[in-house]
Parts: C-alpha cells; sequence; structure tokens
C-alpha cells in the first residue's frame, strides 16, 4: 500500500501549519465580513431611497461587482489598480479590499431586498396609528427585518470563507498553498501525498464552513 | 491603452472565452442533471438514496470549488484515476453545481402543493406520470429566476479553472500580463470578455423571470 500522504500530515509540524494556513484565509474573510456587513446595511438602506441619482450609482456598483467573477476583481486590485495608481498592495490587503467591495454589494443586495418585501399596507397602517419615521423603523421594520436578514447573511458568510480560497491566485499564503509547499517538500519521500494533503485541505474547509451553514438553516427554520 | 496590442490579441482571448462557455456549459448541464434526480430523489424520500444524496449536498456546498479542482486534478492521479484537465473542470462545475441546482428545483417542487399530485393520482395516473406533466413543469417554471442565477454563479466560478492549468481567460491574461508586461490592456480585455459572456445571460434571466410569472397560479 503506498502512502497516501496521511503520514505526511502528522509528520512534524504539517499539520498545525495547514491549520495556520486555514486560519489566514479564514481571518482574511472575518476581517471583510466585520467590515462589509455594516457597510453593506448602510448602502441597502439608501437604495430604497427615492433618489434616482444614488440608485443608478448604486445600480451600477452592485451590477458590476455582483456580474465579475471574484477572481477577476482580485486581479483587477492586485495588478490593476497597483499598475495604475503606481501604489503598493500586498495580497492580503487586496484580497481584502475586494472582500469589502462584493461583501458590501452582496450585502446591500440582501437589505434592499429584505426591505423591500415588506408590504405597503405595514408603513401605512404605523402611519395611521400615528407612528413617527423614527417609531416606524424601531417597533416595525427593523424587528421583522432582522429576523430575515441574520440567515442570509449567515450564509454570505460562508459564501465569503469559500471564496477566500482564490486568494491564492494573487500570492497570499493560505491552507492550499501551504498544502503545496508540504506536497513539494515530501516529493521524493511520498510521492503521492498529494492525495491525502488535498483531502484534507478539502475536510478542512467542510469543517470550517458547514457549522456556519448549519446555523444559518437551523435559523431559516426557526425564524421562517 | 495600447489598442494594436488588444486587436492583436483578440483571437487569443476569443478561443479562450470558447472554452471557458465550452467547459462551463458542459458542466451545468450535468450539473442540471445531477440537481434534477437528487432532488427527485429527496422530494420523493428514497431511502438510502435520500441520505446519501444529502451528505453530497453538504459536502459540495460546503467547499470551494478550487479545492474540490485541486482535489480532482492533483489528488486523484496519485491514486490511480487519470485525469485530464478539461474533464477534471467540467466534474468540478457538475460536482459544485448539483447541489445548488438541487436545492432550486426541490424549493420548485416543494411550492407545488401535494393536491395537485393526489388529484393526479385519484385521475389514474402513475407517480412517475404525475411528476413528468403535472409536477416538474410547473416546479421548473417556478425555479426559473433561482435557475439562471444559478447558472450566472457557475459561469463565474469557471474562473479558478487556471489554477488546473486550463487556457481560459484568467490564465491568458495572467499570461500575457507575465509575457508583456501590458496590465491595462489585458485586464480590460478580461473584463469585456467576461461581461460579453456574462451579461446576456444575465439579461436573458431578468427576461425570463418577468415572462414567468405568468406562469403563477392565482396571482
Amino acid at each position: 500500500m503506498p502512502d497516501l500522504g496521511i503520514s505526511v500530515l502528522f509528520k512534524g509540524k504539517n499539520l498545525p501549519r495547514l491549520l495556520g494556513g486555514l486560519w489566514a484565509a479564514l481571518r482574511i474573510s472575518l476581517i471583510s465580513v466585520v467590515i462589509s456587513f455594516p457597510l453593506g446595511i448602510l448602502l441597502g438602506a439608501l437604495m430604497t431611497l427615492k433618489n434616482p441619482f444614488v440608485k443608478a450609482a448604486m445600480r451600477i456598483y452592485l451590477e458590476f461587482i455582483r456580474i465579475m467573477p471574484q477572481m477577476v476583481l482580485l486581479f483587477l486590485f492586485y495588478f490593476g489598480t497597483t499598475r495604475a495608481f503606481g501604489w503598493d498592495l500586498t495580497g492580503e490587503t487586496a484580497s481584502v479590499i475586494v472582500f469589502v467591495l462584493w461583501g458590501t454589494a452582496e450585502m446591500s443586495d440582501l437589505v434592499r431586498g429584505c426591505l423591500i418585501s415588506f408590504p405597503a399596507h405595514q408603513y401605512e397602517t404605523s402611519e395611521a396609528l400615528g407612528l413617527g419615521k423614527a417609531q416606524l423603523y424601531r417597533y416595525i421594520i427593523i424587528p421583522q427585518a432582522v429576523r430575515r436578514l441574520i440567515p442570509l447573511s449567515v450564509n454570505l458568510v460562508t459564501r465569503m470563507i469559500k471564496t477566500t480560497s482564490l486568494i491564492l491566485m494573487i500570492g497570499v499564503v493560505e491552507i492550499l498553498k501551504v498544502a503545496q509547499q508540504i506536497i513539494e517538500a515530501n516529493r521524493t519521500a511520498s510521492p503521492n501525498a498529494a492525495f491525502g494533503v488535498y483531502l484534507a485541505v478539502f475536510f478542512l474547509y467542510f469543517i470550517a464552513c458547514w457549522p456556519i451553514s448549519m446555523l444559518a438553516q437551523y435559523l431559516e427554520r426557526k425564524w421562517g | 491603452m495600447d489598442w494594436n496590442f488588444i486587436y492583436r490579441n483578440l483571437p487569443l482571448f476569443g478561443k479562450a472565452a470558447l472554452l471557458t462557455v465550452k467547459i462551463g456549459m458542459a458542466g451545468i448541464i450535468l450539473a442540471i442533471l445531477l440537481g434534477l434526480i437528487c432532488a427527485v430523489i429527496r422530494h420523493l424520500r428514497i431511502p438510502v438514496l435520500r441520505e446519501i444524496t444529502s451528505f453530497y449536498i453538504e459536502v459540495s456546498r460546503n467547499t470551494p470549488l478550487l479545492v474540490q479542482l485541486f482535489f480532482l486534478y492533483y489528488g486523484l492521479p496519485k491514486i490511480g484515476v487519470p485525469t485530464d484537465a478539461g474533464i477534471c473542470g467540467m466534474a468540478g462545475i457538475a460536482f459544485l453545481g448539483g447541489s445548488y441546482m438541487s436545492e432550486t428545483f426541490r424549493s420548485g417542487l416543494e411550492s407545488i402543493e401535494s393536491v395537485q399530485t393526489e388529484s393526479a393520482l385519484s385521475l389514474g395516473m402513475n407517480r412517475f406520470e404525475a411528476m413528468c406533466y403535472v409536477v416538474l413543469p410547473q416546479a421548473v417554471s417556478v425555479s426559473v429566476p433561482a435557475f439562471m442565477a444559478n447558472i450566472i454563479f457557475l459561469l463565474k466560478e469557471t474562473s479558478v479553472f487556471s489554477a488546473i492549468s486550463l487556457m481560459d481567460l484568467m490564465f491568458t491574461a495572467k499570461d500575457l500580463i507575465g509575457l508583456y508586461y501590458k496590465t491595462t490592456e489585458s485586464l480590460f480585455m478580461l473584463v469585456v470578455f467576461y461581461l460579453l459572456i456574462l451579461l446576456p445571460i444575465s439579461l436573458l434571466g431578468s427576461l425570463l423571470e418577468r415572462r414567468m410569472r405568468y406562469a403563477g397560479f392565482g396571482d
């Protein structure tokens, strides 16, 4: 039975290194989530305004970010803007910028979809009951919106985590890169290590995303 | 902007775009078939098969395509499975897309009330006929918007193909940047070609969505 890389995983510091790589990817997605969610909520609320200029500008931003593959956006920032504006971006910074832009677009779309899904009579009824604008949002809209939004945004977190695997392509050292290094280092000792190591990466990503997906499903059932 | 450079390399990008669309579309068609099968299995609650499909859906939804492709392309040959980059790309898209398509179809199936199946059965159709002639046509039309969104999502995901050395748009752009240092031009073409592929589908999606509202019953 040839070695399929399981022993390579437990050799030396290989497993902790792999986990460190996973953390590098997770950290970037977490930073992006923390920045982009409040921004997305703000933008989403702005998009429900009737102002045509705000609407058009948001629309263009949103459509462009959402139609472009995230990989193209990463390339645009990492290779394009550095060349065009002459500044210096590390892979990490470029990926945080891209994920913030993308996360904000996705989040704002969720928020907008949620806000416009309330039937007009809710607004009218609360007005008829004598609630002010602030009270309308405080007591009627926000409590409902939060319940609808939380499962969706938890899902967005898993999408962000999955998409961070792309940062390998702009040279950030994350879990896949570490896996490549481990495989290369053990090329002669166990030439078949790629199987076990990539399987481990696959499994680790699953372990990172699955509980979050389960949470989203649970919340959706509870509040849906 | 060096327009001459762009003009010279148009055929290269054209070829790459064709490859992206070809492998992407083949993968998407497989994903649709896989998704339909999984959705029907879960809808009909077939024992054993149902557990297998749930497991598959969880695994495929919670791992990135890039990692799936790395495993398929670099991992599998080590246990003696011969792999080809094109087939890997297709299989990756099918594996990832199958679960998304299945969820879409399942929510479509669930939106058809059980009264319809029961009526079809009492009219003398068997389960297969009730599925094929009554439930599926409606379920499919209900899930069209989500379905189009999935297709766009999967086509976007094909951008990771360059990692398994398929000469797609990303690969070509990166190659040209490396060879000639024409960053702006290469990235410009990259964006234009992706827009050329994705924009028509996105527009078609919103058109179909509007059309399909007529299929709704009692709105």
